[in-house]
């Protein structure tokens, strides 16, 4: 799908994504969006965006997209390299990472994920890769962005199973469970930006792209979307962001 | 102290039926000329432990070797499922597959716990997920001191563990650099201990930021070059990309997996 002004949905959702990145802060990156949408921030306007990987590579600065979490060129570029055990329990678990990167096979209208199963547990439809490092960093990283495609299949009423939690079944949720980090703050899909109203934290629509009109959005999501009153629309992908991600993907 | 071996030794000496192996490297330096030995070998009834069980876990899922996983992300990593591994969960083939499923964090303390000789070890972690209803190893305790409730999981301490790494000398000191992942905790969690390395070299100069394995927390280390093949060896040679790609179509369905089996594995020019 590619708009008249010649950028598709998807480079609108990475390029919204990147956008959302502060120079200076700590992210933690999952591989496939959340990788290229870091990448791209850290070659704009983040230049000393400090990327960490699972696979232990802190504040790499891979000069092509890394193809796997452990891409060799995170190790040959990072400050330091360390190993699993330390990423999840000195670096993630205290709190000290400000962004968590997530993708989503299935999210519900409070920000919890599915990457487990479709189906039942135990007789599953589809055995889904299961949860890596997503819980942990849904619960520990100060703030956490999700980036997925936006359809009634993946935004759904119910999810088959949580892996990773956002807001739980709402407000108060997860101070109760005692997760530390501020939990899904953006939802960023290739049709607009969700963020959690501030009293129920229902995902709730507060930017639509260009040519995507509140229809659109509500016919893709499984559950009564609710459109922000004040919801605007993302400002187009400029010549510059667009050069540079299509540098990064090719 | 470790003894060197051919391949063939190291794994008929020290991988046996119904054992819990681990089998550790994080995209990185995973021992994959190994999983083709242990599945040459006919081993059966494993109790298969790993973060991530790539292709080498689904080739020996496929194989009819393991009867349980436990592990924390199974797909094939930039590419998308693993096939064999789907196909046991979904459809019990070649034989039903138990699983026990945990996060990254859960599994790499479970690890740490197996090689500090501790019981078990203690995260934030799981919290408000439906992973602790599913798997009996996911526990809270609470914390003696402060009185927060914490999540319990128990050590691994597998039968025999298996990395690959990038060298060895002759008295069987193991040296690995790069991405070192959650090895040095399954070796010394691990009651027995197999290391195949690109190369055995007469002295071991030091390198910044390298894992030393003393010889003497290793049973056998083995020379097998391009052993991590198709995942990498940093220093050695990159990750093979297309091979992973290619296994999504070779192991989607069972006879192309069983037939890729009995030419790349099981015949002898493979080897």
């Amino acid at each position: 799908m590619t708009s008249p002004d010649g950028w598709t949905a998807d480079e609108m959702m990475t390029v919204t994504a990147a956008r959302a990145l502060h120079d200076g802060q700590a992210c933690f990156v999952g591989i496939g969006l959340p990788s290229t949408a870091a990448n791209l921030a850290r070659r704009l306007h983040a230049p000393s965006l400090v990327l960490i990987y699972e696979s232990g590579p802190i504040g790499a600065k891979p000069d092509r997209l890394p193809l796997s979490i452990g891409d060799g060129i995170l190790a040959t570029t990072a400050d330091t390299v360390v190993s699993v055990p330390e990423i999840f329990n000195y670096w993630l678990q205290p709190g000290r990472v400000d962004v968590g990167f997530l993708g989503a096979a299935q999210l519900d209208r409070f920000g919890n994920i599915n990457t487990t199963v479709i189906g039942d547990y135990a007789h599953p439809k589809v055995r889904l890769p299961g949860a890596g490092g997503a819980p942990e960093i849904a619960a520990s990283c100060r703030e956490v962005f999700i980036v997925v495609r936006q359809s009634s299949r993946t935004f759904v009423e119910k999810l088959d199973f949580v892996t990773s939690v956002g807001y739980g079944s709402g407000e108060g949720d997860r101070e109760r469970l005692g997760l530390r980090g501020r939990g899904p703050l953006r939802v960023i899909t290739d049709l607009g930006v969700l963020q959690p109203d501030t009293e129920t934290c229902e995902l709730t629509m507060t930017s639509l792209h260009p040519g995507v009109t509140p229809e659109a959005a509500v016919a893709a999501t499984g559950w009564p979307l609710r459109i922000s009153p004040s919801v605007v629309k993302t400002p187009e992908p400029t010549d510059e962001e667009l050069r540079v991600l299509r540098e990064l993907t090719s | 102290m470790a003894e060197l071996m051919t391949l063939a030794d190291a794994i008929a000496d020290y991988v046996h039926d119904d054992d819990t192996l681990a089998m550790e490297g994080f995209t990185h330096l995973i021992p994959v000329a190994a999983g083709h030995e242990i599945i040459r070998q006919g081993r059966r009834n494993l109790a298969l432990v790993r973060m991530t069980p790539d292709i080498i876990y689904d080739q020996l899922i496929g194989a009819g070797c393991a009867r349980k996983l436990v592990f924390s992300w199974g797909g094939n990593p930039g590419v998308g499922s693993l096939h064999r591994f789907r196909d046991a969960v979904e459809s019990a083939w070649p034989a039903p597959l138990e699983i026990e499923e945990h996060s990254h964090a859960g599994m790499a303390n479970r690890y740490v716990a197996g090689a500090s000789g501790l019981p078990f070890a203690v995260l934030r972690g799981y919290m408000g997920t439906d992973l602790a209803a599913q798997t009996p190893s996911i526990k809270t305790v609470t914390c003696p001191f402060t009185g927060e409730v914490l999540t319990a999981v128990p050590a691994l301490n597998p039968d025999v563990t298996i990395i690959h790494a990038q060298r060895a000398d002759h008295a069987g000191n193991v040296q690995m650099w790069g991405i070192v992942g959650v090895q040095k905790e399954a070796v010394l969690a691990a009651r027995r201990v197999v290391v195949t390395v690109e190369e055995i070299v007469d002295v071991l100069d030091a390198r910044p930021g390298a894992v030393l394995l003393p010889s003497w927390v290793i049973n056998a280390v083995a020379e097998v070059p391009r052993g991590a093949h198709p995942s990498y060896a940093q220093d050695y040679y990159d990750r093979d990309n297309e091979y992973y790609q290619a296994w999504d179509s070779i192991s989607r369905d069972r006879e192309s997996f069983t037939r890729w089996v009995d030419e790349h594995v099981l015949t002898p020019s493979s080897r």
